[in-house]
């Protein structure tokens, strides 16, 4: 066991657990930030993707010592209202069904839309490929990230 | 929480709402329907199992009993309330209620029958509730109520005086009910059929703790189980000597052929799991792919048959015939892979038991877990989360079972969670399949006889023997085989149909090709010859069977030639909704890519257009990737796959445009979350056909040589 001092959504959280305890599971069991998802625990569905200084990254494979410096963001902390563009486009197109993984096709997008406010069609799919959505809202995750892209751009 | 408490929760939220307007009514059971105003005790006393309420705030508030899985239920409920109501939209809200099997009798999601079961006891609700208001407004004002009129949360009068609902919400719980009310016309929808956000969707975007997997209580377990590596396997024994020293690790117990590790994370149970040594000894026949092969050809072949529908002489009509046509199509198992693994909370006091979780039958979880632990059902109660997909695994009840069992063995709090791994490899897959098909035709090209016998492992009947083209064809033979298998199955989305649809569309392709016809005209003139000159019992109706196939054709420009393009046709009737689809392809560097694909669907009155058109996006998705690429098999009872590196889900570059189109014919709505799935596969298959010029007979087809871009 070891002490982390932890940063999240801007506050400090010491937690006291294994260095190797993925990201993930310190979020959803020891600081009760459930809104990152558990899918596959191995970096193939996205559905646990947070950012870490700013960059998406699948928190199921991410070791909390290697992040004990980092600055990271969860779906909690993406807007203090649930108003950032993304979440409202998100909102505005309809997308979820289960909603069971549309934490991380939203934290991943809103990563592409701040290092790229126009992505092409093809930035869209390189990032948003590595996200499963069972329920196929694929067409709408697109029309949603074009909507937030002009909604940032205001 | 108790039925009783739950009971009491709810009555609270009329108290607090300061009384107003609580409307009782039944939503399930098969009697007439039968609102009544009701108070605290009134409600208690008469076994209603759904409840209307309008707050003096003007809050019009709705109990809904059945689960949330990601079809859109719990918004299109509260919208067909609203409509007749003429409430607010903005001022409704929706809350899911617990299990309670003495006000519900079928609180269950499955089989897309949920708005079929509720849509005219939905509208009397909120009609019965408008009645009321209208009149309290009218002896407010000491006019005749036939003078007043409602909109948007308001009575008016014709003298253009208004009131609000919540302002009339007492003394409209004072009046008595009217036995008869007045439903609007279609014509004078204006939120049924509109496009209507989720209700949950804030808490879904930022990351509330919606979900069975999020929940938690004070004290609260957590625990992994190993169930048995492959099918046919049980526990012999273990050893848990070093697991049990791990840090964070309370106690290993085994039950039943399982063992479970139970600690204070996920995290440190997955830790100790890996530590546990555990032996496994052969129960039953260890199957491989290679088995099922053999089982599928020894079916077809065998004499262990059951006749599921029998019209006219098939052989007959095959020894006559001009030409016959044979085929055999084939499916693997496949595994539901909802989002959210399977999970349940449970804790075990004695002589009664909590639950939380998600479920699509907590009735019969209920029930199960009750005999279990020998303790009455009442003693059982079941708080229902948001379920992340389903897709009918969680119909089955074991893993809530699993969970009760264990919490009672170890006497605490405790929440079970199924890692991917356990999820993908424990059982209940979509069964495996293989049909043959036959048929004849006569000179003129018209089909003559008709046979199909599909094998299953683990099906049960694995044919739909009353669907089209049954009633179209004058001999006709339906029969099926089943082997009993150690790998367990259940529901998948859209049962049976979920690749039978796919089979016969594919097939039919062929007989249509044989008999030298368009598809699309040889199934219009079979349904021709089933209104003409229909053969037996006929389940479908024809005149909305060729209207989604004409708008389907016409949608998508069918027969004109479009450059470079091939389009495959199907369509399929299922859990009462008709769905037509066309697939086209193009070649794109000596590849067939799915470019498109026009779907026209009659599920009658649509409720919300934005949840419908998102189901039937997801279902073609879901079509699509399941016939591409959906695959598990086994070696020696265990199964091959066993997360997403193995096992291949369709992603967001694999989807092609859709287009979706409403019959809307003014019927009374029937159930979306599965009728748009069983026509793709074929579809897909016949455009690929067309393409390639290769028929594709068995699924996935990434894993025949047809290649696919
Ligand atoms: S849970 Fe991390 S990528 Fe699937
Ligand atoms: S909305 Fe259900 S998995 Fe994406």
């Amino acid at each position: 066991m070891a002490l982390f001092q932890l940063k999240i959504n801007g506050k400090n959280y010491p937690v006291d657990v294994d260095a190797n305890t993925p990201l993930l599971w310190v979020l959803r069991d020891h600081l009760d930030l459930v809104g990152t998802k558990y899918g596959c625990g191995m970096a193939m569905c996205g559905a646990c993707t947070v950012h870490v200084n700013g960059d998406a990254v699948r928190s199921c494979v991410l070791p909390v010592s290697a992040v004990s410096a980092a600055n990271i963001t969860t779906i909690e902390g993406l807007s203090e209202t649930g108003t950032h563009p993304v979440q409202e486009a998100w909102d505005e197109v309809d997308v979820p069904q289960c909603g069971y993984c549309q934490a991380g096709q939203i934290m991943t997008a809103s990563a592409l839309l701040s290092k790229n406010p126009n992505p092409s069609d093809k930035d869209i799919e390189g990032a948003m490929v590595g996200n499963i959505c069972r329920c196929g809202t694929y067409h709408r995750i697109h029309d949603a990230v074009k909507l937030a892209a002009t909604k940032m751009k205001k | 929480m108790s039925t009783n408490q739950s009971r009491r929760d709810f009555f609270k939220t009329t108290a607090t709402a300061g009384g107003g307007l609580v409307l009782g009514f039944s939503w399930f059971s098969s009697e007439a329907f039968q609102p009544q105003v009701v108070g605290t005790a009134a409600a208690d006393a008469i076994d209603f199992n759904a409840y209307l309420a309008i707050s003096p705030s003007g809050t019009v508030t709705i109990f809904s009993p059945n689960p949330e899985i990601g079809q859109g239920i719990k918004t299109a409920f509260p919208m067909i309330v609203a409509e007749e109501l003429d409430a607010d939209w903005e001022k409704v809200k929706v809350e899911q209620s617990p299990l309670d099997t003495k006000k519900f009798e079928r609180q269950l999601t499955g089989g897309s029958g949920a708005i079929r079961h509720s849509w005219e006891r939905l509208r009397k609700a909120g009609a019965t509730a408008r009645a009321l208001l209208i009149e309290a407004a009218a002896q407010q004002w000491g006019v005749p109520a036939s003078e007043c009129n409602a909109q948007k949360g308001m009575v008016v009068h014709s003298s253009g005086k208004k009131i609000g609902y919540g302002d009339l919400a007492v003394a409209a719980s004072k009046l008595p009910v009217p036995k008869e009310v007045k439903l609007k016309p279609n014509s004078s929808f204006s939120l049924i059929g509109s496009h209507v956000k989720g209700v949950d969707n804030k808490d879904i975007l930022t990351g509330k703790n919606l979900f069975g997997i999020d929940y938690k209580r004070p004290g609260m377990l957590h625990a992994q189980v190993q169930r048995p590596p492959a099918f046919g396997l049980k526990l012999k024994s273990f050893d848990a000597t070093e697991a049990k020293k791990m840090p964070g690790i309370v106690t290993v117990v085994s039950f039943g052929n399982k063992v479970a590790i139970v600690g204070n994370t996920n995290w440190e149970v997955m830790q100790a799991r890996k530590a546990v040594k555990i032996e496994w000894e052969k129960e039953k026949d260890l199957e491989s792919s290679a088995d099922h092969d053999r089982l599928f050809k020894e079916m077809l072949n065998g004499t262990n048959v059951t006749v599921q529908r029998k019209d006219g002489d098939v052989e007959a009509a095959f020894k006559n015939a001009h030409k016959v046509i044979e085929a055999e199509y084939q499916c693997p198992f496949l595994p539901h892979s909802p989002m959210e693994p399977m999970n349940f909370f449970a804790h075990f006091k004695g002589d009664s038991i909590e639950l939380a979780g998600p479920s699509q039958t907590p009735e019969a979880a209920q029930k199960q877990i009750a005999k279990m632990l020998n303790i009455p059902p009442e003693k059982v109660t079941l708080e229902l989360t948001r379920m992340g997909g389903g897709f009918g695994r969680r119909l089955n009840t074991d893993y809530a079972v699993e969970a009760a069992e264990l919490s009672s063995i170890i006497k605490a709090p405790v929440k079970v969670t199924w890692t991917r791994e356990d999820d993908m490899t424990g059982g209940i897959y979509r069964p495996a399949v293989r049909y043959r098909f036959k048929a004849s035709i006569d000179k003129a090209g018209n089909m003559t006889g008709f046979m199909l016998h599909g094998a299953g492992l683990n099906a049960g009947n694995s044919t739909r023997q009353d669907n089209f083209p049954a009633g179209a064809v004058d001999n006709l033979l339906i029969q099926s085989s089943d082997y009993k298998s150690p790998i367990t199955t259940g529901p998948w989305r859209a049962p049976i149909t979920n690749f039978l649809a796919y089979a016969e569309q594919a097939f039919l392709d062929e007989v249509a090709m044989a008999a030298d016809k368009d598809p699309v005209q040889f199934r219009l003139e079979l349904l021709d010859k089933a209104q003409k000159a229909p053969v037996g019992k006929i389940t479908y109706e024809i005149n909305r069977f060729r209207e989604v196939i004409k708008l389907a054709a016409e949608k998508s420009g069918w027969g004109k030639k479009k450059k470079g393009v091939s389009q495959g046709f199907s369509v399929y009737f299922s859990h009462a909704s008709y769905v037509a689809q066309v697939a086209e392809m193009t070649m794109v560097k000596g590849k067939p890519v799915l470019k498109k694909v026009y779907a026209a669907v009659d599920c009658g009155i649509v409720i919300n257009e934005s949840s419908a058109k998102n189901q039937i996006y997801g279902a073609i998705v879901d079509g699509i990737g399941h016939a591409m690429y959906g695959n598990l098999t086994f070696k020696d009872g265990a199964p091959q796959q066993d997360n997403f590196n193995k096992y291949r889900l369709i992603r967001y570059n694999e989807v092609p445009e859709i287009e979706a189109h409403f019959v809307n014919n003014g019927i009374d709505p029937t159930g979306l979350g599965e009728p748009a799935l069983p026509p793709t596969g074929g579809a897909l298959a016949n455009a690929i056909f067309k393409t390639t010029g290769k028929r594709l007979y068995n699924q996935p087809f990434a894993d025949q040589d047809g290649p696919l871009g």
